[in-house]
């Protein structure tokens, strides 16, 4: 009886014991102390850092301004997964996938290697969406911009 | 030890000499203690410092989704997904757990590379949890009947107003990784 109770006293002490956690979510923006180019300023001082933009959970498709230009994402991505387990992007817009869920199909570009050869799925080289392909939130230019995209896209 | 039994056996035989009330008294007492114990007890295992003892790195995945910072500040903590609310189906869920504390003692996913090589098993069990309770723990907050379909994209109107609201699909079916890492999809449906 007391060899139980012992027990199951010792059961609770490991389990209550083994039950913390540690929450190493500081942000460090300190340099460490560290001389660098700019002296042993924090860039924190030196450059504030700007306000985060929200990006628009949808929007219209945005029209492209040159020839080469990776269409734009017109939706929010907050969550994508896009890594060697899984492509939340291609969730809809493989081109097995893009039909049922009326979204653009990735051009077969994708599918070619450096070489020029046709793979049968997409190429490694294009499979990080996010490389060329951003979403875009309401920022103002910073500075003036006077581009235009040529006649054939206008 | 027998002769303990004999006269608790004797002892619960005669009929009390105490006052009815007080008899009764004991009675409430003893329940609320032991119920209220039991309770309390089982309210500890459905806490996050409880499920990080094991689960640590699955518990730092959730920080960066939706369902731990939004902008309103609403919360889900691990219990609210993985454990029933319902007081039987949560009993039975709680006592197949304790296979999971078999696991914990020979240390199964003790460190992350033994975690993430057994992720997709881990996904997968709870995946085919939701999909046979009608993703019931998603439902507790999620209700269809007040989902405002003028606020969602078009394709996710056109999902809900269909194969959700038919019952052919259920939430967890299209909606998996939302707040954790995924395992490997290659061969899951949709993926």
């Amino acid at each position: 009886m007391k060899k139980l109770l012992t027990a199951i006293a010792a059961g609770i002490v490991v389990l209550s014991a083994s039950s913390a956690w540690s929450s190493d979510s500081d942000i460090i923006t300190d340099n460490g102390g560290v001389l660098s180019l700019r002296g042993y300023e924090q860039v924190s001082d030196v450059n504030k850092s700007e306000d985060m933009k929200r990006v628009p959970r949808d929007q219209q498709l945005i029209d492209r301004e040159y020839i080469q230009q990776p269409p734009l994402i017109p939706h929010s991505i907050r969550g994508y997964q896009v890594n060697t387990n899984a492509n939340k992007c291609l969730s809809c817009h493989s081109f097995k996938n893009a039909g049922a869920m009326s979204a653009t199909k990735i051009s077969v570009t994708h599918f070619e290697t450096r070489e020029g050869e046709t793979l049968s799925d997409v190429s490694p080289r294009r499979y990080f969406c996010l490389q060329c392909h951003v979403p875009q939130a309401d920022a103002k230019p910073l500075v003036e911009n006077t581009f235009k995209p040529v006649d054939s896209l206008q | 030890m027998l002769k303990l039994l004999k006269r608790l056996w004797f002892i619960m035989k005669t009929p009390s000499s105490a006052a009815f009330g007080f008899v009764l008294f004991l009675g409430f007492a003893g329940g609320i203690i032991f119920w209220g114990g039991f309770n309390t007890g089982m309210e500890a295992t459905n806490t996050e410092e409880f499920c990080s003892g094991c689960h640590a790195p699955i518990v730092k995945e959730i920080q960066e989704t939706i369902h731990y910072s939004n902008r309103s500040g609403v919360r889900a903590i691990c219990s609210d997904c993985h454990v029933p609310h319902n007081w039987t189906d949560k009993i039975v869920r709680k006592v197949q757990a304790s296979k999971e504390l078999v696991a914990f003692a020979m240390g199964t996913i003790s460190t992350q590379e033994k975690f993430e090589e057994r992720r997709a098993y881990l996904a997968n069990r709870e995946w085919h949890r939701m999909k046979a309770n009608n993703s019931q723990e998603c439902r507790n907050c999620h209700e269809f009947d007040f989902m405002d379909f003028s606020e969602q994209r078009a394709l996710s109107v056109k999902q809900h107003s269909t194969a959700l609201a038919s019952g052919d699909k259920t939430c967890v079916d299209c909606h998996k990784g939302i707040a954790h890492q995924l395992p490997d999809m290659q061969g899951v449906e949709g993926w």
